[in-house]
């Protein structure tokens, strides 16, 4: 295998909280996350809010530093750099945010919004910006015309189409897609995805793609990493984990997409205010897990390969 | 839609909770007119769920404010009836129906933490609603309060009495809206986009609840949602709006199975879901453009520019509305045109 152009390693993130009186209080938010993407590759992350998918997505651009484990970037070390040499690595890895109504400035215009990471990431002249912030926009299907307007003049879906076109500025290898479609219609988030295909194939780009819908996830991804409670505890190709999943909260997660001729499980169990709190031993699943025994609530499950190609961290599911 | 659902064919005779005729509403913004619903139609049984499904854009949420007379401000004018139980909403005063609000007609919104107050506990804001409707005091309210929680499955309604809404998690805070919406036994629950803000696990248990709430409590219920996806799993009927208009209304098995409005095609085709093995990355049929702006005036069907087999009489004259019996509508050419025969086979 050739060396991938990201790889994680046991990366670990703890965020400390000190109340009033002084007691902290941590929240192990990413746990040992070893990952490795190779180049061209589309990798999702899917799981709930809180799992720790935008935390992970922060710690690879380094918008937050990890706590232990290391990032390797096409074979550089990026863990330990400063701020000021973080430039290239920004330049490489770009993202994409969930609301594109609070992720573009209302105070700039599309121009603007456009030629700012230029500015700063490259020394082209302003003829060569605009042409080239030109091409952008008609390569996320707009035209020049939009390019002195405001972004409050745009839909949802056009304005997510300019954070697109501003993560393309700098050329980046990598592009983080962090719940992209997650505010837009079903009509129009179709018409994102479909874009976000067309350019992985047109700029040989290399998705990190995050949404708490696998059925998104499925369509954009090879392979499809679960994540829980800052863990990840199934990673298998995309197709694999749609049909054939085996942890149960994947189970779960399928179990509840929406979808036409799919009947409406009836509410069995109550919910409980402490039922989603992952537990600090054993598997973080087990309160929800329908297939919990003794072992889940004192031991902790590892990522181990199931089959080849396909990861699982679960004491439950055993090879029949 | 008429008054036809297998579910409800029994108590069929019964009169509707809420009955929409013909309503039009325009909104008049510093001198300029804007239309933003045109000739809607809309019935709703007690214990039915009817879907209203459209993009933004698409006069869902105006259909909704214009039951419970929120309408945004300024001066607007109303025509046609909206009758929710024998009683004629439109020519109510807002004192009138400041007793309708909460009480018979209640709402649950998109965004639980805006729509909760935040400087309040949960418990305050329910046994509000309860005083306020119910004329309950004290230890009654409090009692009924807990009686609303648990109806929802909270596990320890006493401690989710006391906390705020920032304590909760976007799925425990919409079960809060639900329980207070719910409080009062209203006829009539609005539901404008109650999971949209949610992960898709707790969703699915949002779903229940409002299920929950039509079949055991016998409410009347409109589901407003843009996902095809999720108003298949909750609905009985459903209409399909699009710029103000309903294209197409029916039961909910044969909106979803033999839809006939192209919109309604288009919409169930752009919900990524399972392909089937070797048919992997098909591509998703996305609707070109957006929703036009209900100042535009068209001759036509306003669907005709996204439209995939638009015709020439499309861009010409607005289609004829072609009711097919059995509750099923459609507003379309192609569905005129193909006359009586094919939609009597069918």
């Amino acid at each position: 295998m050739t060396l991938p152009l990201l790889r994680l390693e046991n990366v670990d993130k703890v965020f400390v909280k000190k109340t009033m009186m002084g007691k902290k209080s941590y929240i192990h938010a990413v746990r040992g996350i070893t990952l490795d993407i190779q180049r061209g590759e589309a990798l999702g992350i899917v799981g709930e809010s809180g799992c720790g998918k935008s935390t992970l997505a922060s710690l690879i651009i380094r918008l937050e530093t990890l706590t232990r484990g290391k990032i390797i970037l096409d074979g550089t070390d990026v863990t330990s750099l400063k701020e000021k040499d973080l430039r290239p690595l920004r330049r490489f890895v770009q993202i994409v945010f969930q609301d594109p109504y609070s992720s573009l400035s209302p105070r700039m215009t599309v121009e603007e919004i456009l030629t700012e990471p230029l500015k700063i990431m490259t020394k082209l002249s302003k003829a060569e910006m605009h042409a080239k912030v030109t091409a952008l926009l008609e390569l996320v299907g707009m035209n020049a015309s939009c390019l002195d307007r405001y972004p409050h003049e745009f839909s949802g879906g056009q304005r997510q189409r300019i954070s697109i076109a501003r993560a393309l500025t700098t050329e980046p290898e990598i592009l983080i897609l962090d719940e992209p479609t997650s505010a837009l219609d079903v009509s129009v988030q179709a018409q994102v995805l479909n874009l976000l295909n067309d350019l992985r194939q047109k700029l040989h780009l290399t998705y990190i793609f995050i949404s708490h819908n696998l059925a998104v996830v499925k369509y954009i991804s090879d392979r499809t990493a679960v994540m829980y409670a800052g863990q990840i505890v199934e990673l298998g190709p995309s197709e694999k984990i749609m049909l054939e999943p085996l942890h149960p909260y994947t189970r779960e997660l399928i179990a509840a997409l929406p979808a036409v001729g799919k009947k409406l499980k009836p509410l069995t169990k109550a919910a409980d205010m402490t039922e989603n709190v992952a537990q600090e031993r054993g598997c973080p699943y087990q309160n929800r897990c329908p297939l919990v025994d003794l072992r889940c609530k004192s031991e902790r499950p590892p990522l181990a390969q199931f089959e080849p190609g396909h990861f699982l961290a679960c004491w439950g599911v055993t090879k029949s | 839609m008429t008054s036809t659902d297998s579910k409800t064919t029994g108590a069929a005779a019964a009169a509707p909770i809420l009955q929409i005729k013909d309503l039009n509403v325009t909104l008049r913004k510093e001198q300029e007119l804007i239309p933003i619903l045109h000739h809607v139609n809309l019935t709703v049984h007690a214990g039915e769920i009817v879907g209203l499904v459209g993009e933004s854009g698409s006069g869902k949420s105006m259909t909704a404010s214009a039951v419970t007379q929120l309408l945004p401000g300024g001066s607007k004018s109303l025509q046609g009836s909206i009758n929710f139980c024998g009683e004629e909403l439109t020519t109510k005063s807002e004192k009138e129906m400041a007793h309708y609000r909460g009480k018979e007609i209640a709402m649950i919104f998109q965004e639980p933490m805006t729509c909760l107050n935040p400087v309040f506990t949960v418990g305050q804001q329910l046994e509000d609603v309860i005083c306020t409707h119910q004329h309950l005091q004290g230890g009654e309210a409090h009692a009924r309060a807990i009686a609303m929680l648990e109806n929802v499955h909270i596990k320890e309604p006493e401690k989710m009495l006391k906390a705020y809404p920032y304590e909760l998690s976007g799925g425990m805070r919409q079960r809060a809206m639900i329980a207070i919406a719910l409080s009062c036994s209203p006829k009539l629950l609005i539901a404008d986009e109650p999971t949209t803000a949610l992960d898709v696990t707790i969703q699915a248990q949002i779903l229940g609840l409002v299920k929950e709430a039509a079949d055991k409590a016998g409410a009347g219920v409109i589901f407003i949602s843009h996902d095809l996806g999720v108003i298949a799993q909750v609905c009985d009927s459903i209409a399909v709006m699009y710029s103000g208009e309903i294209v197409e209304a029916g039961t909910a098995v044969e909106v979803l199975t033999t839809p006939r409005h192209p919109y309604t095609k288009a919409l169930l085709a752009a919900i990524p879901g399972f392909t089937p093995k070797g048919a992997e990355r098909l591509e998703l049929c996305a609707i070109p453009g957006m929703v036009p702006d209900p100042r535009e005036h068209m001759d036509g069907c306003r669907f005709a520019p996204r439209c995939s087999v638009c015709g020439e009489n499309c861009t010409a004259k607005h289609p004829p509305l072609h009711v097919a019996g059995d509750g099923r509508s459609v507003c379309c050419w192609k569905e005129a045109e193909a006359g009586d025969t094919a939609i009597t086979a069918s």
